[in-house]
């Protein structure tokens, strides 16, 4: 049985911070770091934002896109590491959004920033067994930077949501194939309200290693190499990262252009390569040849090969917006503003 | 006293070791020092283990203790010692070693340093360093190891007319030669413009103005001059071993464009080897930030007071020129795992007195001098070797 994607929608806040702004508090040079980072806005969500309200978005952006019934969706999965609750689950409040409770088994998955894919994973399991019909994936974040730490310039806000599903699919999961050791390059313990990192460890020890044995297995399980792809996405917590691993596995800038939002929006974290998966499938045609590649710090990567069916065609993209509307519609706010709608300044109680 | 000889070195490469621990770090210096210097565990008679701050790097003290048992010492129950003095840990292990065979007290000694520097975020890497000024009379006033260079840096440019250019040329050269060494952090050579444009630390310097944190491990074993023939053609005597201290806050100096320490204890090395400065082929002076190799080159007395920026531009202080300054690469581009650095310095000089640096060999080398410098200047340690 073929499985794949029936169905997507993304979410982007319309918010936007420069690197430049943010330097510009902390006695930095932000332009610098935005250069350096190849990051030239990041996203941020407005107060009443989370994962919970960027997933049920970007789900009900799927849903307004096929006529699948929610009431056959068995299964939804939300991928965060910014899940508004530490007990209580974001996707039973996602499955009553989309009108597919109460018969459906729900949880909340966290593997730093690929989660989501995970969760894209284990739909697919579910539905190539036959366990369920269609089932949910989304990867979402609002994402923690410390004021002043080098992660503030990246740590954005977005997620995806995938229908998977056997019938009407859109783009085939050919195959996923995933590659996991135990390397802390990245943590956030319970009750910390910002994470930790490894600083240069969180590069080639930690994602270099894990994307390229990631890519290089993917493609050796498809007999694939990179020319066969019209389309890369990888990983992407700057602009830098991304490029510099494509380069090395041989793909060219071409190929990861469309899938590649960090520079405008930021590091979404878990919603990462799903935002970049649909920025591919907002403009990708039958046959066109997908490769993707998540990386999770703490580590692991899942890698993915795709290929657009003919069902394309029939697919209402134009029912929900585009990635690259989102990404368009912005409005840039100063840091102030950017401090008050990130909880950042301490209030009197009881007026938060 | 007695004649010493290196009979045998071992250096681990610099860098992000990240594969490698502290003890694998201190072991594969030390087997590779034993084994180039062909002598067997049980003759090896003490041990002297340069660290700075494995206690705040790696939460691991009594390393001395840990290196011995790693390394099978232990087993022999041979006296094991830790030795510090910040950024001359290493040095002042070398000088132990040194009194321990010249002393006749043992006939071979193993010296190492280590240090395991990258587990830590940067900023709490940085914070350590900073442990070697004045807690309390620089440090709580908010000075940190990059902003007293700095304010050295810009006293020797309204003293002597240093220009910046000068002081980042250093970084040039160091990164020049450190591109001919296999074991260097840094194995590429970079532009003026980019120590020039490169992000501020404290100005004048940037990033490329400053020594790295690495990690690594050097090691070397003495033996006494009537018995290194046995285990060595080629051995590499010690010629003198000098120290002094200073101040250890920068502000208590009549000067800050000079290290005394550095002045006092090449007078003491001078009359103790009878060697003039002008007969040095090589040197391995302390650049953990750019300006500090412009001060150790004035000090030494290889080029008067404020000429040494002009001098490195020349290319004076090139392989090839006056004098080969810094041949591994120096702190800056060979790296500066803090504890090892004094016996890497010694590990290069001795690879060039053997002849053996390939690329980097300094032609006709007969004596070269270590300078290791620990906080601004408060401790100096300096070494003289040649070929026996």
């Amino acid at each position: 049985m073929d499985v794949g994607i029936v169905s997507y929608g993304a979410y982007i806040p319309r918010y936007r911070i420069a690197p430049k702004e943010i330097g510009r508090v902390w006695g930095s040079d932000g332009e610098a770091m935005g250069k350096n980072l190849m990051i030239f806005s990041k996203s941020v969500p407005s107060p009443d934002e989370d994962v919970i309200t960027i997933s049920v978005a970007a789900a009900r952006s799927m849903m307004k896109r096929t006529d699948v019934n929610p009431r056959d969706i068995g299964a939804l999965y939300v991928g965060s590491e910014s899940h508004p609750y530490a007990v209580k689950p974001t996707g039973s409040i996602v499955a009553e959004a989309i009108e597919a409770s109460p018969e459906i088994t729900v949880a909340d998955y966290e593997f730093a920033c690929k989660a989501g894919t995970a969760a894209i994973q284990t739909c697919m399991g579910l539905v190539g067994s036959g366990m369920v019909k269609y089932g949910v994936a989304i990867g979402a974040d609002t994402s923690q930077g410390a004021p002043g730490d080098a992660l503030e310039y990246s740590a954005s806000a977005g997620g995806a949501a995938f229908l998977i599903g056997s019938e009407k699919i859109i783009a085939k999961l050919n195959l996923t194939y995933s590659y996991t050791t135990d390397t802390p390059d990245f943590w956030r313990r319970e009750g910390q309200p910002y994470p930790s990192h490894g600083g240069r460890f969180t590069g080639e020890p930690a994602y270099f290693k894990h994307m390229t044995a990631c890519a290089l297995g993917t493609m050796k399980k498809a007999g694939t190499k990179p020319t066969d792809y019209k389309y890369a996405i990888f990983h992407q917590p700057n602009g830098k990262f991304p490029s510099r691993v494509a380069k090395q596995l041989g793909f060219t800038d071409e190929q990861i252009k469309t899938g590649l939002l960090t520079p405008y929006i930021g590091n979404t974290y878990s919603g990462a390569v799903p935002l970049g998966l649909s920025a591919v499938l907002d403009e990708a045609k039958p046959g066109d040849r997908i490769f993707a590649i998540a990386y999770g710090s703490g580590a692991g990567a899942d890698g993915f090969d795709i290929i657009v069916t003919n069902e394309i065609t029939n697919y209402k993209r134009e029912n929900a917006p585009s990635v690259k509307s989102m990404i368009d519609n912005n409005k840039f706010i100063d840091y102030a503003t950017y401090a008050k709608y990130r909880g950042k300044i301490r209030m009197k109680e009881g007026t938060e | 006293m007695r004649e010493v000889a290196i009979i045998g070195i071992g250096q681990t490469k610099f860098g992000e070791l990240w594969d490698l621990s502290f003890r694998e770090i201190g072991i594969q210096a030390g087997l590779a020092a034993v084994y180039d210097a062909n002598v067997a565990s049980e003759d090896i008679e003490a041990l002297y283990v340069g660290n700075m701050s494995a206690g705040r790097f790696i939460d691991q003290e009594h390393v001395a203790a840990l290196i011995a048992d790693y390394s099978g010492l232990a087993r022999d129950h041979v006296p094991a010692t830790r030795v510090e003095a910040a950024g001359a840990s290493g040095a002042i292990a070398i000088r132990q070693g040194y009194f321990d065979v010249a002393s006749g007290l043992h006939d071979i000694v193993v010296v190492g340093g280590a240090e395991k520097m990258t587990d830590l975020p940067d900023a709490a890497g940085a914070a350590i360093q900073d442990s070697a000024a004045d807690q309390q009379w620089e440090c709580v006033f908010g000075a940190t190891f990059p902003a007293l260079h700095a304010m050295i840096a810009r006293r020797h440019m309204l003293e002597f007319g240093t220009t910046r250019e000068q002081i980042a040329s250093v970084a040039v050269k160091n990164h020049k030669h450190g591109s001919l060494n296999p074991k260097a952090q840094f194995q590429k050579e970079i532009k003026l413009e980019t120590v020039l444009n490169s992000a501020k630390v404290a100005e004048p310097l940037t990033m490329f103005d400053c020594a790295p944190l690495s990690d690594g491990g050097a090691a070397v074993v003495m033996c006494a001059m009537e018995k290194a023939r046995k285990y060595t053609d080629s051995p590499v005597k010690i010629l003198a071993s000098s120290q002094s201290s200073d101040t250890l806050a920068l502000h208590h100096r009549r000067t800050i464009t000079s290290f005394q320490a550095t002045r006092e204890a090449m007078k003491k090395l001078t009359r103790r080897s009878g060697v003039e400065v002008s007969q040095i082929d090589l040197a391995e002076v302390h650049d953990d930030f750019t300006i500090s190799e412009l001060l150790a080159l004035e000090d030494i007395g290889f080029f008067k007071p404020g000429e040494a920026g002009k001098a490195t531009v020349d290319g004076q202080t090139q392989i090839g020129g006056r004098v080969a300054v810094n041949t591994s690469g120096g702190l800056k581009a060979r790296g500066d795992p803090i504890g090892a650095t004094g016996v890497a310095q010694i590990v290069e000089l001795v690879t060039q007195l053997r002849g053996e640096a390939g690329k980097r060999q300094v032609s006709d080398a007969k004596f070269g001098l270590a300078q290791s410098v620990g906080g601004t200047g408060s401790t100096v340690v300096m070494h003289l070797l040649g070929v026996a």
